[in-house]
């Protein structure tokens, strides 16, 4: 067990785990967030999907050691119910979810990537969705919500 | 009079999702060591459903629960819109076995027939409308009729300075009412809340990462477990060697029970290391049947035969055809694959146990972690709490089992995380089916006997009174449901199609009664029921979806022998009216062009121009589960004729399920349906060694991921008023297979008869029809 230090959605953190534990478990077990999911700890579905510096990362499979000191958001980051963000508006104005337990890896994908190219095709937006799995099918909302929000960045 | 239909449809502790169990079979659902007990909440007073608090606030007890298909927010709507709420004042309670009726489980696209209509959560409010107005009636000394109702507000309609409040009339207290049969629903022409697009009361905190899921939930002193599942189906422990756990941190205990193996520890990375760590050696059990070989070896088992319907005039009739035409389809074993493997929270203490479980079934449940743990049903208390979506029986039981287990090991609160693999490898998979079409035509091409032999594999199942149907339960030592070969008896009582075993164009003739959809009176439906080597249970449209890929494929190669247009060749078939409608507007919206299958030139290798593209389109139709939602599909794709791949471009689907209650709701079932039948159709296949399971993750379980061309979803909602809402979160899913197959065989002439339409597969078929 070693201290680690993080900055998760803005404020720093500090834990006794061991180096080699993924990320993920320290958001959802240390640190209680609900955001990021354990989807198959193998980097396969994207439900564990955090932003580290503005990338998308998949933290079930990223050693807690390989981010300390970074800056980590995830999904409860971006905006809450009373003020959510203009890409989680997106997905409520479109009713983008059944489940929702995939749109932790849903959203922040999309918006990692729409932020790095705002004038994104449907087709690359589709090609960077590629990697992310939602088992209820809400692509069609989803990728509706995607683009609603690249046209307003 | 109340049919045996209407009662099985009402009476929600009566509903089995899987409706193929002979009746003879429910009786060993009775044994164990406790019998179940009823629930203490008595669901035939009106306190056991609704509350209201000196607010106003309204609170209601439903035993239908939210697995993501939007039933929550559905449920909120009618409640607010029977008792003249605004939306905000009602909360609705989920599927706890304190405070709610016990309404079974939520399966089956039941939840709105039995919620919606004149019984359980639609009748209690209306009965407390009802008495509302009795009450305010008194209290303001205004007959009943006099009055109105807003915004939990009556008034007198001559005088709305005379006024009170449902706060003032029964604040917090209890009405102390029975349901009334007679208390009257409001009319739909007064809906102001029901049928609207009402957005989904959770969505805010789904998108914001601040939702509740069961993996959320963390209580005081609580442990993490896991699970060790057998290397291979039906091996038996051989040896655990606590030993390789020396110097792993926060290890706490190890359990063995039988054949289940699992670790309790301090934290969640703590108990997946010490897991997979942990030296565990197995015996193999029999190899499993070869699945190269396996629809073979389903046809040889021995099998419970059950017959649906039987004209006894089908051999005679073929005899008599002009033509026959025969075939085969075959479907593969799938499974529910939810994003989140299956996790639950247990506490047994002190002879009493508390789960926090995504069940769909939080009484059935509560009865079989009883049995599980050797305590009587009224000392568990089972509270759902959502899951991942689960689309039928996923791990949710199984994982709530194995929390129980490990928690009463440890004597504290025990949070199970199942991994990817241990919810892939050992699920109650989606039945696997092998189905034998044969029809005789006459000279005017028309049908003249339809004979339809199913045989499929089945076993355990959901877990009601007997443990032993999920996959903890057997590892623990209990046996599953017992199997038993039997001869089929002669059809009798009323038809029922609740499996859609018989296609939607035969008659459905038992005596004098003919229930079916359609036209064709000399009739056979046969199924052979197996026992399955892996454990099955229902998933998203069990036996629906496989039986009406085989029906609305063969309606269509029927269809093509006699050059008939498909969508005009199903309704000359069809006998029900809301079948026939749905059909003709899926059509007209997808601008069908009334012509037979194949396309011109679609045989050709290149096509007319030479282009690699074929493109083709295709119809499929089914009345769920008989009478349980009317839908129809106009698929279009488009087929690369060099690599077999499938793209589909556009499905335009039209549905009657009686009164919709929220438009939007119904778009997302039917969006989400089409997709995941989509995945199915393409390319989801459980897949295995002659031991184990090795579809175990997303590399080697293939779901089609967001990124995939998605296709153009056109909806087209007929809203029927004054008849019974239905289902409505199984009817598109039912379909695409078939709607997918016809508009490829439009394309390119080539016949898929296996699921997955995998590109190898549909290549394969394209030389059939190349080679003359």
């Amino acid at each position: 067990m070693s201290n680690i230090t993080l900055i998760v959605n803005g404020r720093q953190q500090t834990v006794d785990v061991e180096p080699a534990m993924p990320l993920l478990y320290v958001l959802t077990d240390d640190l209680a967030l609900r955001g990021p999911k354990f989807g198959c700890g193998l980097g396969q579905c994207g439900a564990c999907t955090v932003l580290v510096g503005g990338r998308a990362i998949r933290s079930c499979v990223t050693p807690v050691s390989t981010v300390a000191g970074a800056e980590v958001t995830t999904l409860e980051g971006l905006g809450t119910p009373e003020r959510p963000h203009p890409i989680q508006q997106a997905f409520i104005d479109e009713q983008a979810a059944q489940c929702g337990f995939c749109l932790n890896g849903v959203i922040l994908t999309a918006k990692a990537f729409v932020d790095q190219r705002p004038r994104a095709t449907e087709a690359e937006i589709q090609q960077a969705m590629s990697g992310v799995l939602c088992r209820c099918f809400s692509h069609a909302r989803m990728l509706r919500a995607i683009a609603r929000y690249a046209q307003e960045v | 009079m109340v049919s045996r239909r209407d009662f099985l449809k009402t009476s929600g502790a009566l509903i089995v999702s899987f409706s193929a169990v002979p009746a003879g079979e429910r009786s060993a659902f009775a044994q164990g060591p406790f019998a179940t007990r009823p629930s203490q909440i008595d669901p035939t007073q009106l306190d056991a459903w609704l509350s209201v608090a000196n607010d106003g606030s309204v609170t209601a007890y439903t035993g239908k629960c939210e697995l993501g298909q939007g039933i929550l927010t559905a449920q909120t709507q009618l409640v607010a819109e029977e008792l003249s709420v605004p939306f905000a004042r009602v909360h609705i309670i989920q599927c706890d076995t304190a405070v709610t009726p016990d309404q079974g489980t939520t399966s089956g696209s039941q939840s709105t027939p039995t919620n919606f209509n004149d019984g359980s959560l639609a009748l209690a409010a209306a009965t407390a409308r009802q008495a509302l107005l009795a009450l305010a009636s008194t209290r303001l000394s205004v007959p009943a009729d006099q009055l109105t109702i807003a915004d939990g507000i009556i008034s007198a309609r001559s005088d709305p300075s005379k006024r009170v409040t449902y706060g003032a009339l029964v604040g917090n207290g209890k009405f102390l009412l029975p349901l009334d049969r007679a208390a009257k629903r409001k009319p739909h022409d007064e809906w102001t809340i029901l049928g609207r697009p009402v957005p989904r009361v959770d969505m805010p905190a789904m998108a914001t990462g601040q939702f509740e899921y069961v993996h959320n939930v963390r209580v005081p002193n609580m442990l993490h477990g896991a699970v060790v599942r057998p290397s291979s189906a039906g091996a038996t422990l051989a040896t655990v060697d606590e030993g390789s756990l020396a110097g792993l941190a926060g290890v706490v205990k190890v359990v063995v029970k039988n054949n289940f193996v699992g670790v309790v520890a301090a934290r969640p990375w703590q108990a997946m290391q010490a897991a997979n760590a942990l030296k565990v050696t197995w015996t193999d059990g029999p190899p499993l049947p070869s699945q190269a070989s396996f629809y073979n070896w389903l046809r040889a088992q021995p099998a419970r035969d059950a017959l649906v319907v039987n004209s006894k005039d089908v051999d005679e009739n073929m005899s008599k055809a002009a033509s026959i035409v025969k075939a085969t389809y075959l479907h593969p074993y799938q499974m529910h694959g939810s994003m989140g493997p299956s996790c639950a929270v247990a506490d047994v203490q002190g002879g009493k146990a508390t789960i926090w479980s995504p069940t769909q079934s939080a009484y059935p449940t509560r009865n079989g972690v009883a049995q599980l743990l050797g305590i009587p049903p009224e000392s568990v208390h089972v509270i759902f709490v959502r899951g991942s979506g689960c689309y039928g029986i996923n791990g949710a039981d199984t994982v709530s089992f194995d929390a129980a287990l490990l928690s009463q090991a440890v004597g504290r609160p025990v949070r199970v995380q199942l991994t990817r693999k241990d919810e892939m490898a050992w699920e109650n998979y989606g039945f696997a089916y092998v189905i034998d079409q044969r029809a005789g035509v006459d000279a005017n091409g028309t049908i003249v006997a339809w004979d339809h032999e199913a045989w499929f594999g089945s076993r355990g199942g959901r877990p009601g009174n007997m443990p032993g149907n999920v996959v903890t339960g057997m590892l623990a030592g209990f046996t599953a449901a017992p199997f038993r070969p039997a001869q089929a008896a002669e059809p009798s009582g009323a038809f029922r199609n609740g499996s859609n075993a018989a296609p939607s164009y035969v008659a459905g003739r038992i005596g004098r009664e003919a229930d079916g959809a359609g036209t064709i009176a000399s009739e056979r439906v046969l199924t052979h029921t197996v026992q399955s080597p892996f454990f099955t249970g229902p998933l998203r449209s069990p036996s629906r979806l496989q039986n009406t890929f085989a029906h609305e494929s063969f309606l269509d190669e029927v269809a093509a022998h006699v050059k008939a247009d498909p969508v005009a060749y199903r309704l000359r078939h069809l006998s029900d009216a809301r079948l026939k409608e749905v059909v003709a507007a899926a059509a007209k919206a997808a601008n069908w062009q009334t012509r037979p299958s194949p396309a011109a030139n679609a045989s050709s290798r290149t096509g007319a121009s030479g282009a690699q593209a074929a493109t083709g389109r295709g119809i499929a139709c089914v009345a769920y589960e008989g009478d349980n939602g009317y839908v129809a599909m106009v698929a279009e794709v488009v087929v690369n004729r060099t690599s077999g791949a499938i793209t589909t471009k556009r499905l335009v689907v039209a549905q009657d399920c009686g009164p919709v209650s929220n438009p939007n709701g119904m778009r997302n079932q039917i969006e989400g349906g089409a997709l995941q039948g989509l995945s199915r159709a393409l390319g989801e296949e459980v897949t295995w060694d002659d031991r184990k399971v090795t579809s175990i993750d997303w590399r080697t379980y293939h779901s089609l991921p967001l990124g995939f061309e998605v296709p153009v979803i056109e909806s087209v909602l007929i809203d029927r008023v004054g008849v019974p809402a239905l289902g409505a979160g199984e009817t598109a899913i039912t379909i695409v297979a078939a709607a997918i197959a016809n508009a490829v065989f439009d394309a390119t002439g080539a016949r898929l008869r296996q699921v997955p339409f995998t590109a190898d597969r549909v290549k394969a078929a394209m030389d059939l029809v190349a080679r003359p």
